[in-house]
């Protein structure tokens, strides 16, 4: 087969779609008044955002004014969990319950709030990589300020059960917030049948620019700012508006929400597709739950290699994907997540994350599932550690 | 991060891939918890290093400094295998990223730990002259 572009990491970004990028351009060129000026050119601007805030709680099944826009996912994490913070501690309520395998927007902001006198629990997950929201609930107590579980996980794909955890969050009288950067576009959301409170979600992973997001804040909770400085999106977030990143924000969660089911039954099927094949390499196992999980996520490791040669040698046949090596998380460990679920160093070390998106074709499965196990069949030719492994030694007793 | 032209050259055609057999000295360093085991393995005929194989299990950076060391030393008098750097080899390969040096040390430790091998089988007590390889739990995290 000839040398193809496949990008297939679309938890880590996407590209600006045709439809998100004609939606913008306006407000990139001609409409580039400040939305806070009483003129014309300013209240065009003004009026794009409304619009754009109104789609954007459509999407989501909350109210227009519940919608803030914020520079994207991690502001949003840090915006509803410090500040929630700021807004209990007076009340005395200093506890937080988050999980051991969130995105690291939640957990350093948890790990920061530590720092600064208030309590965390971090709840574990199961080999699937699923909390238990039994195991939420035990965990509230009469000081807990927040419940911060991420809706679908960017690594493993798994989806939580967030309806059942917002159930237990509001009949305990607990704010809960979700991190849904993963699982806009993906799964239905709906935030007043789920009983969310908070959610924070991104636009670069559904085809919007990058620098563009939001959080959904439940009318009767008032947040104090992250940001001060100014008096827009009610006052509640500083920062003359990027107005042509909102527009193609609302441009693509319209069209990443108009029709979740379908999208679903497309990319599954090429999911499967590349789970099965690739699960008949030896020595290979899939991360995460086979079911509850992202419709275009493949997560699987490959002992006796190691996750970024892996990447490198993808590269060099031209697919993009990504790992959860130590290499590629830019310390010595490997993922959190896979650690999280149970997984020893030297698999998750060898593990390779694909995720598919709107672009991704049959065609590319056929690529991925010929040039996969050729590249793990060479790495693991040249590994001494696959040698062991031939050997049936231990080799996580080291 | 960024990898030089010459590290990416070295990962995507990497020198010297294999094993020796019957070889003069045989070195294993790294471990699999840290993602990075290198084996060398060495013929070396009257002084010199005539042959020189290795086996990497590692990032790119482990490939291809593993590829470049053992360019640095085949066809050399063991002298000058002991007298290899890791520093020489990141410069070899035009620079490494900072959270990659490791992998250069780690490099220069796997010719350490096949000489070792060398002088041990010959009977000699390898320390004085190659001095001490740390072993493979310690090799985690330099």
């Amino acid at each position: 087969m000839d040398k193809r572009f496949v990008y297939v990491d679309n938890s880590a970004t996407t590209r600006i779609s045709e439809p998100v990028l004609e939606a913008m351009m306006p407000y990139l060129t001609g409409g580039y008044g400040n939305a806070s000026s009483i003129y014309s050119l300013g209240m065009d601007s003004a009026r794009a955002i409304l619009k754009s805030r109104e789609t954007v709680a459509k999407a989501l099944g909350a109210k227009t004014n519940e919608i803030y826009f914020t520079s994207g996912g991690s502001e949003s994490d840090n915006w509803a969990i410090k500040c929630a913070a700021d807004a209990m501690a007076p009340k005395g309520k200093k506890h937080l319950i988050t999980t051991v395998f969130e995105h690291h927007a939640v957990l350093h902001t948890a790990q920061y709030l530590e720092k600064h006198g208030f309590e965390v629990t971090y709840i574990p997950v199961d080999e699937m990589g699923l909390v238990n929201p039994a195991d939420i609930e035990k965990a509230i107590r009469p000081d807990t300020f927040l419940v911060s579980v991420m809706f679908a996980n960017n690594e493993i794909g798994t989806i939580q059960p967030i309806a059942e955890i917002g159930k237990i969050c509001r009949e305990k009288k607990v704010w809960f917030h979700t991190d849904a950067v993963q699982a806009v576009g993906n799964v239905p959301i709906n935030v007043a049948e789920m009983n969310i409170d908070l959610l924070s979600l991104s636009g670069h992973k559904i085809h919007a620019p990058k620098g563009v997001g939001a959080l959904y804040m439940r009318t009767g909770i008032n947040l104090p700012n992250l940001i001060h400085g100014g008096a827009q999106e009610r006052s509640k977030r500083a920062g003359t508006e990027n107005v042509a990143s909102i527009v193609g924000l609302a441009k693509a969660i319209e069209l990443a929400t108009a029709d979740i089911p379908a999208k679903q039954q497309r990319l599954s099927k090429i999911r499967n597709r590349i789970i099965n094949e690739l699960l008949k390499i030896p020595e290979s196992r899939l991360n995460g739950d086979p079911v509850k999980r992202l419709c275009g996520n493949v997560n699987i490791s490959f002992r006796g290699i190691e996750g970024e040669s892996l990447l490198l040698s993808l590269d060099l046949a031209g697919i993009f994907a990504s790992s959860g090596s130590a290499c590629t998380s830019g310390s010595l460990d490997p993922s959190h997540v896979l650690l999280a679920i149970g997984l020893p160093h030297s698999t998750a070390h060898g593990s390779l994350r694909i995720t598919l998106g709107e672009d991704n074709t049959e065609e590319d499965a056929d690529y991925i599932i010929e040039t996969v196990p050729k590249t793990v069949e060479k790495l693991r030719a040249m590994s001494p550690l696959w040698e062991r492994i031939l050997r049936d030694e231990d080799i996580d007793a080291e | 991060m960024i990898y030089s032209e010459k590290v990416m050259e070295h990962f995507a055609n990497p020198r010297n891939v294999g094993e020796i057999e019957n070889a003069d000295g045989v070195g294993e360093v790294g471990n699999a918890k840290c993602g990075d085991i290198m084996k060398m393995y060495l013929k070396i005929d009257g002084g010199i290093i005539t042959d020189v194989k290795f086996k990497t299990f590692g990032c790119g950076a482990a490939v291809a400094t593993s590829s470049m060391a053992t360019e640095l030393i085949k066809g050399k008098p063991v002298e000058d295998a002991l007298k290899l750097t890791n520093k020489a080899v990141v410069e070899a390969l035009d620079g490494l990223p900072t959270v990659k040096l490791h992998c250069s040390v780690l490099a220069e430790q796997a010719i350490k730990a096949a000489l070792t091998d060398y002088y041990k089988r010959q009977g000699i007590d390898p320390e004085p002259i190659v001095g001490k390889v740390p072993d493979r739990e310690a090799s985690c995290g330099i």
